[in-house]
């Protein structure tokens, strides 16, 4: 394990952990939530703030998050007061992302080399802002589930028994959508926009394949997340190939593992079965 | 509509609920003291769910005033809600959901628990006790996906009892159920009705049904209460062939009655 000994590869290793259990938290929470494709949104959404930062020469990170934190600044009141269900509002908003981003792409001048690798990310270059900016955003995550456990999971059982019982079901929800956006944004330098959705999916629709409990299915995602990571990190480091690239493909790898060892898979198709 | 004297526990004052497109309830008036059992029918889209969501606030109310404990519901909804212990109708439940039954039984102490304070000892018991009332305690470990439709109303009744309310509130309780479970609900209903001292309020298409406890009748038609009184005085065939539109026959049997819908009798 000499490879350790780098800095680089140590800002690797810890980048990866941090953002194994951040995107995976959160992965949780819209998995469970059915809205997985917000991954997709929020990480267009970072990709569009990014190149817009670029182009003004403003970090990109603070793009990034300012963009993401508009997109969910819509999802959740057009998800309510729209009436519409809330993988449709993700989509509209995606799709306005995603133009928005392929036209701030059209108008940078020059090479746009810097742009396209927040596609894919770049694990190995990670810097020590970078880990600390990562470090802090896995934390609120961690910090906001451990606050809100109970309500969180009164609110992915039910919503309506939720505002029954009086728990601020709205602010909790639109504080996950925005969380979304601050984990992504956080993530994006590092696992890129085009693989951060996995990253965020992946692991936690595996351990929904697994867990009757919430709390384990919390722990599992992590656990899945991180080892996706540290593996993709060794596997690029021994075979030379993008870290990006085999960070997802671990990932769902263990997604499928985790599908077909699933003790619910017959489950599936039934849903409150009668007496 | 006259309200109702001597204190009312909750009072709802010419109170219109809208949709998008349609009036859900309009105008009504309706008073129920502490203790009472009531009984809410009519046909589809009559407004029963909605009346009843009116109550804890579920429904957007456009004019009219609520009143619960004493208070107006909106500045005091959350304090209001935690009394009222809610059975919706039908919870959509994936299988699969990493949710034990136990889990959301205790649900309900969640609207008594403040933010920071971790559940007790008390409130495990609270818990179980409710649990045991209404016979689930060797589900409790289950997965909440893996219940029948049966078991499923009777943790929605229990989680409702964890919240320790002074009112209960019940949406169809016995719809899609066989005669069996529906048996066993409405005797589970009766008894914590009578045991906890509550105030129920209860949905129901199958007016045959209605518990004994049930001593009073509401029957609503296109947003409007177009009878409330004695459940007896509310059952009588005139009545509720005006209520349906069609012919109804009442058969009592001792202490029921039967109601046959049609022409063929």
């Amino acid at each position: 394990m000499e490879i350790l000994q780098y800095q680089f590869m140590q800002h690797a290793v810890l980048a990866g952990i941090l953002a194994g259990v951040g995107c995976s938290l959160i992965g949780v929470l819209i998995v469970s939530l059915k809205i997985p494709f917000l991954g997709v949104t929020m990480s267009h959404a970072g990709f569009a703030g990014a190149v817009l930062g670029i182009m003004l020469g403003v970090n990109p990170l603070i793009c990034a998050f300012i963009f993401c934190c508009l997109a969910s600044l819509f999802i959740g009141p057009i998800t309510d007061r729209a009436d519409l269900e809330p993988e449709v509002a993700v989509g509209i908003i995606f799709s306005v992302m995603l133009g928005l981003a392929f036209l701030f792409l059209a108008f940078l001048p020059g090479a746009k080399t810097e742009a396209l690798s927040l596609m894919w990310g770049s694990i190995l270059a990670v810097s020590r802002f970078d880990v600390w900016v990562i470090a802090v955003s896995a934390l609120v995550v961690i910090s906001f589930l451990i606050l809100f456990f109970r309500q969180i999971k009164t609110i992915l059982f039910n919503r309506q028994v939720a505002v029954s019982l009086g728990i601020p079901e709205r602010s909790i929800y639109y504080a996950i959508i925005f969380l979304s956006g601050v984990v992504i944004s956080a993530n994006l330098t590092t696992i890129g926009g085009l693989l951060i959705f996995s990253l965020v999916v992946n692991p936690a629709a595996a351990a929904f394949q697994i867990a009757y409990n919430f709390k384990n299915m919390c722990i599992l995602a992590s656990i899945f997340g991180v080892s996706s990571c540290l593996f993709g990190l060794w596997f690029s480091y021994v075979f030379n190939v993008p870290a990006g690239a085999v960070i997802i493909i671990s990932s769902s790898i263990i997604f499928s593992a985790c599908l077909a060892l699933s003790p619910k898979k017959k489950l599936r198709h039934t849903c409150c079965r009668n007496e | 509509m006259n309200l109702a004297q001597n204190n009312p526990i909750i009072e709802l004052e010419d109170v219109t609920v809208t949709y998008p497109h349609h009036t859900a309830l309009e105008s009504i008036s309706l008073a129920v003291r502490e203790k009472e059992f009531v009984g809410i029918a009519g046909p589809n889209g009559a407004g029963k769910t909605t009346l009843l969501c009116a109550i804890n606030g579920l429904s957007h109310i456009l004019c009219g005033t609520v009143c619960v404990f004493g208070k107006n519901l909106f500045p005091h909804i959350a304090a209001i809600r935690r009394d009222i212990g809610y059975v919706p109708q039908i919870i959509a439940c994936d299988p699969r959901i990493p949710l034990r039954v136990r889990e959301v039984v205790s649900m309900g102490r969640y609207a008594r628990i403040s933010f920071l304070k971790r559940f007790s000892a008390e409130d495990r018991n609270i818990v179980e006790d409710a649990a045991e009332v209404v016979g689930i305690r060797r589900l409790m470990d289950r997965p909440i996906g893996h219940l029948s439709g049966g078991e499923q109303r009777k943790v929605a009744i229990a989680r409702a009892l964890t919240q320790e309310p002074r009112i209960l509130l019940l949406d169809e309780p016995v719809s899609h159920l066989d005669l069996n479970a529906q048996a066993a609900i409405l005797a589970l209903i009766e008894k914590v009705h009578a045991e906890k001292n509550l105030t129920t309020i209860m949905v129901s298409h199958q007016l045959d049904l209605l518990p004994e406890s049930c001593n009073r009748l509401v029957l609503l038609k296109e947003g409007r209460i177009v009878f409330t009184g004695a459940t007896q005085e509310g059952l009588k065939e005139g009545i509720l062939s005006r209520l349906y539109g069609c012919p109804v026959k009442i058969i009592r049997n001792g202490g029921g009655c039967a109601i046959r819908v049609g022409t063929h009798f």
